[in-house]
């Protein structure tokens, strides 16, 4: 490997991708992740913060979030609906791929 | 570690490099283009296709073609009607796409030669692509109207169904209007753009009655059988903050416009009003009818959801209102916005040879004003179904809002303002 653009990206990349994901893997929960950016902004950067934005946040307080909206612990307007519709193992998706994106 | 610079850059992408400033994936510039992928039009559909084709592959070059300087939001402007808001709060200029690397050409499509992958354009050029996403948009049907099949009719009672110079022009007919004065809506038979919309307009000029103009009075003449979308919370606003000022008239499908008499002529019945605003019955614009991309009822185009290709014309994708829309898919700005992230990962995979996603999912939400604060929404999720070859909405999610609100109000403002963001910069 001597492509000199990767040396300081492949750091940042190993802390932030536990479990690399195949790329086909990665670019179906890209896409899942997407379905989220019409109302929080692309790739969770959510215009003047309403709704919030999701980049950066923790994966796991992401995916307490929607599970909660899911199993309706939690109450909200749209998101209690919205959540309804993805199965568990697509919320862990979609909070994964926000977590590793800058905010 | 070995990787290879394309394995590298999809590994990448698992981890959001797309986030990590310095490690974006390398530039169209500096490699071989992985493919050409020509836009025809440059609104929500569009817009958002070529947005993400850049976003996730920056080595496709992303022509769109559109023919106005601006993009003027549909959604939002029943408020500019009411006076609420302005249509330079509601537009958006095509700089964001520009800077991501898409090329904006301000010209018309006149055109398709799907045979040798080429669009025409009225200023005299050709295109050439390997894929072709047309997001068209809709067309009025004022052949279904005699009275209406002018242009001179068509400027004296609008439609302000797309936005931009017609929203002003009606909002200058309302100011215009007598207190007292009575205004005259037609809504067609669904299917049409954006379900809810007749309905907040509606309540939109309601509220601008009853601030500026207290005595005026609105007839409703629906098509349909009852309110399409959002029914008892749209009523039950009728029925409270705007009683005694909405005539609501069920199953009135228009015959004819009597321009000159501002009269609106149904089957049995002629009503008179002081302002008239018409809304057609709609189809797939003419550059998807010309290009044989209508498959259903003359009217819309049928598309594979899994890529939003065509079902008539192979290498060309169509998005948004123009589809022929799967089951309890409205005609809305969010679906479109979805279709074309469908249609950019599917877009991708076809032209890098990788597999294209099996299962694609859509969520909509559509925000509806019933003053200048409160808002009432509706949702859902859809999801591909490999057994009926379609997207289905997901039984138990999605649903309507309790009551309107004015915590929904700051949503849908946030709600517009992400979507023209995430759609055209």
């Amino acid at each position: 490997m001597t492509h000199p653009w990767i040396g300081p990206c492949a750091a940042a990349l190993l802390a932030v991708a536990a479990t690399p994901l195949s790329a086909q893997d990665a670019s179906f929960g890209r896409a899942l992740a997407a379905t989220c950016s019409t109302c929080h902004g692309t790739d969770g950067r959510s215009v003047g913060g309403v709704p919030p934005g999701l980049a950066g946040r923790g994966r796991g307080e992401l995916l307490q979030l929607l599970m909660d909206f899911k199993s309706g612990k939690r109450p909200g307007t749209i998101m209690p609906q919205q959540a309804k519709g993805y199965s568990d193992a697509q919320l862990e998706q979609i909070a994964a791929y926000f977590a590793a994106v800058k905010p | 570690m070995n990787l290879s610079r394309r394995e590298f850059l999809q590994w990448g992408a698992a981890a959001g490099a797309t986030a990590l400033s310095g490690c974006s994936t390398a530039p169209a510039s500096g490699g071989a283009s992985a493919g050409r992928v020509v836009v025809i039009g440059g609104g929500i559909g569009g817009g958002t296709a070529a947005k993400y084709l850049k976003l996730w592959a920056p080595d496709i070059d992303v022509t769109v073609i559109e023919r106005e300087p601006r993009f003027i939001s549909c959604p939002i402007s029943n408020l500019v009607l009411s006076g609420s808001t302005t249509l330079a709060d509601i537009s958006r200029d095509y700089g964001g796409l520009a800077a991501r690397g898409v090329r904006v050409l301000r010209d018309t499509a006149v055109a398709i030669d799907p045979v040798a992958k080429s669009v025409r354009l009225a200023g005299g050029d050709a295109l050439d692509y390997d894929r072709l996403i047309v997001s068209p948009s809709v067309d009025f049907m004022y052949d279904t109207i005699p009275g209406l099949n002018n242009t001179a009719a068509q400027n004296e009672v609008l439609h302000a169904w797309k936005a931009g110079p017609q929203t002003l022009a009606l909002r200058k007919q309302l100011e215009s209007m007598r207190d007292g004065g009575v205004f005259v809506f037609h809504i067609p038979l669904a299917p049409y753009r954006c379900p809810p919309g007749p309905y907040e307009r509606i309540c939109l000029i309601a509220d601008y009655f009853k601030r500026a103009k207290p005595k005026s009075k609105i007839i409703a003449l629906d098509s349909n059988q009852d309110v399409v979308s959002k029914g008892r919370l749209f009523k039950a606003v009728w029925n409270s903050q705007y009683k005694g000022m909405i005539d609501y008239r069920p199953n009135s499908e228009i015959a004819d416009v009597d321009v000159r008499g501002r009269t609106v002529k149904l089957q049995f019945d002629d009503v008179k009003g002081d302002v008239l605003n018409v809304v057609p019955p709609q189809r797939a614009a003419q550059i998807a009818r010309e290009a044989g991309l209508v498959t259903a009822n003359n009217r819309w185009c049928g598309v594979d959801w899994q890529t939003c290709e065509s079902t008539a014309v192979k290498g060309v994708h169509v998005l948004g209102d123009a589809t022929l829309s799967a089951s309890a898919m409205p005609k809305s700005a969010s679906m479109a916005n979805q279709h074309a992230k469908v249609c950019a990962a599917a877009v991708i995979a076809l032209l890098k040879g990788q597999p294209v996603n099996p299962g694609p999912m859509m969520m909509n939400t559509c925000y509806s004003f019933v003053d200048s604060r409160n808002v009432i929404h509706v949702a859902s999720v859809h999801h591909y179904s490999a057994a009926n070859k379609t997207m289905l909405p997901v039984k138990g999610a999605g649903g309507l809002s309790d009551k309107p609100s004015e915590l929904e109000g700051t949503y849908a403002w946030g709600w517009a303002r992400n979507i023209w963001a995430d759609s055209l910069s």
